[in-house]
């Protein structure tokens, strides 16, 4: 069999069609949608979700292909404008008309690390979709939410397919614009009370964060632009090897100082658009978006997009830009993995899990593990995006109650969705033959070698302590996070939570959306699902306020639910008709069929994802083998920049035989330390009942209660950004913006600093200049009007007054002229005489 | 007795009708006041007519005839000085020539 013939061989002739079609179904849907979808019926549901699972099928297809040839050890890079001719010239800059090519124009780039990213965005956004046909069902806005979160994949299916990286530009930002939408999808329905507060905030918020980190990357586009001429990354790659080659033969062993700039300007689009530190905090607020959305962000797109960055620009980042990367990414993962051990927040405690592995990944292509970053955005996309489903399930089964406090036993009405959230969290804590253990185990591998290997810096070595610290922190939250949420018993109401019912008024209010961040919000909103029809939830008056919970410590199970009659309820998505007087007195439900299946899928691939890679199944079991994995294989420096380019890549962060070998051991033994020492912390303080761990929980926050204080407050980071949210339910009107003592409070103020230098300094010397010529103007004016005025007015006032004085003589009586003319005569005489 | 006296009574004439000329209020005292001036330069004429001949020569009537036309022209000149005073009456109604300062436009 050849490699033509056979039916998994990559055929330019029909693949770039088949993928391009894939591209393309979302963003036909989405204009469908837009026009016509909600007189259709269903809203169009169906139509996207059919039309996506069009596209996962394709990308999966391919994607075998992708398997096929690294399995035939067949190079698999296709530039569907050198190989089938289809290209799309925008338009020609400067010189490059004389080739023929315009270096602005875009092809389609397929390659392993397409191929698989690909995939997941395809499999992940199929999942959502057919998620969101149980968890959106009835909520206003139905057939824009799916039009929306279609057009989200889209761009992500572009960024992926981009062959330039002003392509991927264009796409990165029609996903910024997309997040912006989805995440403030509720703020166009009031009737989702405490969402729709808190979701115009935060869509404002992640829309303006990401914002920060995308001018950044243009700057660093611009900036490779203009020395390279070119946006292709191929070329861009080529270009500057060849870049430092040139420079290092002039200055050995030094790289040129503005690639290292361009280099962390690209980097500042990753900061911003993966929520690393500090431009991390939109993520966690971006859970104010319906929790379909919450997968799309957190697992396909969006922060991956970051991390796809990284990888597809890493030929261009010199030594230094990658120092940076890979401390930024080791604060990322430690830093969001404590918060996420104080958060109580279901889908909290997810953010945090997110923003922690992806400084996982970030900080391992820092460190020069392409690879093992890619890799783990690859198992990381599955797991999480199953457990922010499984999470949404859960929310949806316990009446929108969001606060894990209020949780408890939820394992015994909703198994399946148990048995998901359970498997993608043993994924994620790194436990050996779950795929988040081979990739997470890969980049701690990766830390170590470069310190193993000799190559011993300061980034290395934060790395290498940190990010098993991160984990074990990982393996703490996420079992902390089951135990909570699935053991013990049932115990609603414990907590005053923001989501928890309103009593009265919502006749036909089925869902109560509410959400709480741990930060105490006031109040709560209730999400309006028209075609419901329940009763009141008479909640209110039933007062938790007496029950006193002051402390976590004591907070007991506050009337379990023992004395609510557990009417019957109906199991369609989620009728909790029966409330009783008690409000809480409905038990939480299983989710309906598509949520459920949406969850399977995810589950298997978060379990299994690491495994597709995995080249000999069955020998790699033997875990001090595990790292040779398939994908490390099919997705290597060679295949992911060419052979040429890769080698050299390669070379660099290449170590020695015995130097690798005992990082292996090193790095297979601190990540199994690591996450069983999490899980048997977790299950010491939390898997032991609910009111023991509360008390134990206390007794550990109270004696640390400075630093505890400080992670539960986040670091404060948005406090000293001055964006922290504060959701008021009480307040009708928006507070006006009060600068504060914070990174936007002083920018404020120094913008005001500057402003008075403006009056003060800068005016001043404008109005010293004007002030001097008005004094020159007026000297002058008074030298005109006294000196030239003088003269004139003088000559005139002389003339006039000799005449008035001489007519005083012209008298007309002639007898005085005689008088004159004796007296005149007389001294003439007397002249005569005496001289 | 000598030319001086003649000259002084001359010059004392001159000076009182230079004074009149000056001081009178009315025009005919004016006019009196020339005719004492031409009068004064008559004494003059006449006087040294009579102490200026050279010794021995025939005597000359030279000062004796400007007299004569000075009489002649004081005359005419009062004639001439009356008729303008006249006009002046008639323009002024009044012989002062204080009030006749027409000269001053």
């Amino acid at each position: 069999m050849t490699a033509e013939s056979h039916f998994l061989a990559f055929d330019p002739a029909q693949d770039f069609k088949l993928l391009f079609l894939a591209f393309v179904l979302p963003l036909v849907g989405y204009v469908i949608q837009i026009s016509v979808g909600k007189r259709l019926p269903r809203q169009g549901d169906w139509l996207l979700t059919g039309g996506l699972f069009a596209t996962a099928s394709i990308t999966v297809l391919m994607f075998a292909k992708s398997l096929w040839a690294a399995y035939h050890g067949q190079e698999f890079r296709h530039h569907s404008g050198d190989e089938a001719g289809l290209w799309f010239h925008w338009f020609y800059s400067s010189d490059t008309i004389a080739n023929g090519v315009s270096n602005v124009s875009a092809a389609i780039f397929y390659d392993p690390l397409g191929a698989a990213m690909l995939m997941v965005v395809g499999v992940v956004s199929f999942c959502v979709h057919l998620f969101s046909i149980g968890y959106m069902h009835g909520t206003p806005r139905y057939h824009i939410f799916f039009a929306n979160i279609s057009l989200f994949t889209f761009a992500m299916l572009g960024l992926v397919l981009s062959d330039n990286l002003l392509f991927l530009f264009i796409f990165w930002e029609v996903m910024g614009l997309m997040s912006y939408l989805l995440i403030g999808h509720f703020s166009h329905d009031p009737s989702s009370g405490y969402f729709h507060k808190w979701a115009t905030k935060a869509c404002k918020k992640a829309f303006l964060t990401t914002r920060v980190g995308d001018t950044c990357l243009l700057v660093g586009m611009v900036i490779f632009f203009w020395k390279f001429d070119t946006f292709r990354f191929t070329e861009l790659w080529r270009l500057s090897l060849e870049e430092i080659a040139r420079h290092q033969a002039v200055h050995p062993g030094e790289y040129p100082l503005w690639m290292t700039v361009g280099g962390l300007f690209i980097f500042g689009g990753t900061i911003g658009k993966s929520a690393q530190f500090p431009l991390h905090i939109w993520l966690p607020d971006a859970m104010a978006g319906p929790t379909p959305v919450s997968a799309m962000i957190h697992a396909a797109t969006m922060v991956a997009a970051g991390v796809f960055l990284l990888g597809r620009c890493y030929p261009m980042f010199t030594p230094d830009v990658l120092n940076v990367i890979a401390a930024v990414g080791t604060i990322t993962a430690i830093f969001a993995a404590t918060i996420g051990t104080t958060a109580y927040d279901l889908k909290a405690v997810l953010a945090w899990s997110t923003i922690s592995q992806l400084g996982f990944m970030v900080a391992a292509i820092g460190l020069g593990g392409v690879v093992a970053g890619l890799f783990h955005m690859v198992t990381h996309a599955f797991f999480k995006a199953c457990l922010f489903l499984s999470a949404g399930s859960v929310i949806h089964g316990c009446h929108h109650e969001q606060d894990m406090r209020n949780m408890g036993g939820v394992r015994k009405y909703m198994p399946i969705t148990f048995a998901c959230m359970l498997a993608s969290t043993i994924a994620i804590a790194g436990i050996p033959f779950f795929s988040g253990f081979y990739s997470k185990d890969m980049i701690i591998l990766r830390a170590w070698e470069e310190i193993l290997g000799g190559r011993f810096t300061g980034a290395s070595f934060f790395a290498a302590v940190g990010l098993p610290i991160a984990a074990a922190c990982t393996a703490f939250y996420m079992f902390r996070m089951i135990f909570m949420t699935f053991s013990d018993s049932y115990r609603p109401g414990t907590v005053e939570s923001p989501f928890a019912h309103h009593g009265g008024g919502h006749d036909d209010h089925g869902h109560d959306h509410g959400h709480g961040d741990d930060h105490g919000h006031a109040g709560h909103g209730d999400h309006a699902h028209g075609d419901h029809g329940h009763e009141a939830h008479g909640h209110a008056d039933h007062g938790h306020a007496a029950h006193g919970h002051p402390a976590p410590a004591h907070a007991h199970a506050a009337s379990a639910h023992a004395s609510h009659g557990h009417e019957a309820h109906a199991k369609d998505h989620g009728g909790h008709d029966a409330h009783g007087d008690h409000g809480h007195a409905a038990h939480p439900h299983e989710s309906p069929l598509p949520m459920v299946v949406a969850l399977c899928i995810l589950a298997f691939l978060g379990v299994f994802g690491g495994h597709f890679w995995l080249a000999d199944p069955v020998h790699s079991l033997k875990f001090w083998e595990h790292a040779h994995t398939w994908f490390e294989e099919s997705v290597s420096f060679q295949s992911l920049y060419g052979a040429e380019i890769g080698d050299k890549l390669a070379a660099k962060i290449a170590v020695d035989e015995h130097a690798a070998h005992l990082a292996h051991i090193v790095a297979l033994s601190v990540s199994l330390t690591v996450a069983s020492l999490g899980i048997l912390v977790a299950w010491l303080i939390y898997g032991r009942g609910w009111e023991r761990s509360q008390r134990v929980a206390g007794k550990i926050t109270h004696s640390i209660h400075a630093i505890y204080e400080v992670v539960k407050g986040k670091y404060f980071v948005d406090e000293a950004l001055g964006t922290a949210i504060v959701v008021d339910m009480k307040r009708k009107d928006e507070p006006r913006y009060q600068p504060d003592a914070s990174v936007i409070g002083a920018s404020m103020h120094f913008a005001n600093f500057l402003g008075w230098i403006d009056r003060n300094v800068v005016d001043a010397t404008v109005n010293l200049v004007g002030r001097i010529g008005m004094a020159f103007g007026r000297g002058s004016a008074a030298f005109d009007r006294v000196v030239i005025d003088g003269a004139v007015n003088g000559v005139g006032m002389f003339t006039q007054t000799f005449g008035s004085v001489v007519r005083l003589f012209q008298s007309g009586r002639v007898q005085q002229y005689a008088t004159f003319a004796v007296f005149g005569g007389l001294a003439l005489a007397a002249w005569l005489i005496l001289l | 007795m000598g030319l001086g006296a003649y000259i002084a009574v001359s010059a004392a004439l001159f000076a009182l009708g230079i004074v009149a000329i000056l001081v009178r209020r009315n025009v005919l005292y004016v006019l009196m006041g020339i005719e004492m001036i031409l009068n004064a330069a008559n004494i003059n004429f006449v006087a040294f007519n009579r102490f200026n001949q050279a010794a021995g020569a025939t005597s000359s009537l030279d000062g004796r005839m400007f007299a004569i036309f000075v009489i002649i022209l004081a005359a005419a000149e009062a004639a001439v000085a009356l008729a303008i005073v006249l006009n002046v009456f008639h323009l002024f109604n009044s012989v002062k020539p204080a009030e006749a300062d027409l000269l001053r436009e």
